[in-house]
């Protein structure tokens, strides 16, 4: 399925050409293709142990692949050193799965971390900066406080305004969902879209919570063992004749993907034959 | 069977053994890699000076308490020994020689393996199975020059200041039983020690250990740390590795250093 024109037309942030990537020998990504446009906010959908992650590894510059190219900004990461890698991150963004806040730091100086190990600002600077940041995630209030003193969702959003400290390029979420109240859900899932439009960055969302991620993204590619079985925009996905994608999007507990571990037959483990 | 359970003995034996050689490797290039990137950490000083804080300041308590109770023990039992043959009198030396030369780098070192060694190997351990090390790497800033290098400067800052208060506090303890509660003379307690303490051979040969034993217990420590499986077993069983192996490595460190430092007298 090709991508819809109008992201066609526009420059691609991402561009990913026939990526394998292996870890140990144990093939965890094959025939990669995906761009990514620029300013579009895309899901990468995938049950739990699908490869998702290492494509954030991979475009990062974490990990490299064992074939094929990613490209972020028209520059080859896989042929990039560390210092190049290094900055090329520094206009990368990333919220991890459970925040991953220096739990030694307040929250001030969480979101102040990179401003300071990486710009000449001074401190009145970097003060106000900090406050526009945990403004726009609404809280101000909470700068004084340690990330222990923090409740799952504010910790989330404590490290989505660190994830936003230097305006990056891209911001991408690993699982930004996960085990977030309905109330909060919302709250992160509103500040992904506004930040990557008010920013005019690309945010990649890597996550299994299909509904939201329908609601929320331009763009969606659905990546299962390793492949990607499917792309489209949410509404071709909803729609999608494909069993896989019925599966995932509809939450059909059995299907292409089986509800029972791989194993003998039940009545040769129950010694009835 | 029984072949076939010996080819695995060996296997095994094999396989821990080129397991083993290849974990030294890797800290040996973590130590190098943590001295190449401490150029950060010297021009933040503040970095170090938090460090100090942690592990230097809040060992103080542990590390002046069992100071005095040795050097009190030290006092009693040495009066008891040399009052056989009439010569407490050096009790001051007896107890000065002793901390200086080998009780306070030891002693110190060992409860500063288990007190801030520990506690440094479970911070970096839960640091890395939390992310936190991910997401710095993340953010272009260097885990090893921003967490790792600091921690290990102050360790090895600390140990000889520690392991110098140990001995002054444990001179202390050997003063008041031996002087203060028994009665043996002020005058020959203080002079006799003055005396026989060299400066070069004792104080400095026992600098030079927790110098040693410093660098020693703060890599084994942040290797530790940084080397643990991300999970709840992987952190308590690294934590645990850390108390063993460095104080493993102290004593054996010790003997060796002692008989080169020592060997004319």
């Amino acid at each position: 399925m090709a991508l819809p024109e109008r992201a066609v037309a526009q420059e691609n942030l991402i561009e990913i050409s026939d990526l394998s990537f292996a870890y140990d020998r144990r093939p965890v990504l094959s025939g990669i293709n995906m761009v990514i446009p620029r300013g579009k906010v895309v899901a990468i959908l995938g049950v739990s142990g699908s490869g998702k992650t290492t494509l954030l590894r991979l475009i990062a510059g974490v990990v490299k692949p064992s074939r094929g190219e990613v490209k972020v900004g028209g520059v080859r990461v896989n042929e990039l050193d560390a210092e190049g890698i290094y900055k090329l991150r520094r206009r990368m963004g990333m919220l991890f799965q459970f925040g991953a806040l220096f739990t030694d730091l307040t929250v001030f100086d969480n979101v102040a971390f990179q401003m300071r190990e990486h710009t000449a600002l001074d401190d009145r600077m970097i003060r106000d900066l900090v406050l526009m940041k945990l403004h726009a995630v609404g809280l101000r209030g909470a700068q004084r406080l340690m990330p222990s003193e923090l409740s799952g969702g504010m910790a989330r959003r404590v490290a989505l305004a660190r994830a936003i400290a230097l305006d990056p390029m891209l911001i991408m979420y690993d699982e930004p969902f996960t085990g977030l109240d309905p109330i909060s859900l919302g709250v992160i899932s509103n500040l992904i879209r506004k930040f990557n439009d008010a920013l005019g960055a690309t945010s990649i969302v890597v996550t299994h919570d299909v509904q939201e991620a329908l609601e929320l993204v331009d763009y969606v590619y659905y990546v299962s063992e390793g492949r990607i079985v499917a792309q489209g925009t949410p509404d071709e996905m909803r729609a999608s004749a494909d069993p896989l994608v019925r599966q995932f999007v509809y939450g059909e507990q059995d299907g292409p993907v089986p509800f029972q571990y791989p194993s003998r037959e039940f009545a040769r483990d129950l010694r009835l034959s | 069977m029984l072949n076939r359970s010996a080819f695995l003995n060996i296997r095994g034996l094999g396989h821990h053994t080129v397991d083993g050689v290849w974990r030294l490797g890797y800290a040996l290039r973590f130590f190098g890699i943590t001295v190449a990137s401490s150029a950060t950490a010297f021009r933040r000083f503040r970095l170090i000076v938090r460090e100090l804080y942690f592990t230097g300041v809040l060992s103080l308590i542990i590390i002046l308490v069992s100071g005095l109770f040795v050097g009190m023990v030290l006092g009693l039992q040495g009066y008891h020994t040399l009052q056989t043959y009439g010569s407490e009198s050096a009790l001051g030396v007896l107890v000065a020689l002793s901390l200086v030369r080998e009780l306070g780098p030891v002693v110190a070192a060992l409860l500063f393996a288990s007190r801030a060694g520990s506690a440094m190997t479970a911070e970096i351990g839960l640091m890395k199975a939390t992310e936190q090390l991910a997401a710095m790497e993340m953010m272009a800033v260097d885990p090893i020059a921003r967490v790792i290098a600091p921690r290990f400067w102050a360790g090895v800052i600390s140990m000889p200041l520690l392991a110098a208060l140990f001995s002054a506090m444990g001179i202390f303890g050997g003063y008041l039983v031996g002087v203060v509660l028994i009665g043996v003379d002020e005058g020959s307690f203080w002079s006799q020690m003055q005396a026989a303490v060299d400066v070069r051979q004792d104080v400095l040969n026992g600098v030079i250990k927790s110098f040693v034993f410093g660098v020693a217990v703060t890599w084994i420590a942040l290797f530790e740390g940084y080397d643990a499986p991300p999970t709840a077993e992987g952190v308590s069983g690294a934590t645990t590795r850390t108390v063993v192996t460095s104080s493993l490595a102290i004593l054996g460190l010790d003997f060796l250093l002692t008989s080169f430092m020592f060997r004319g007298i």
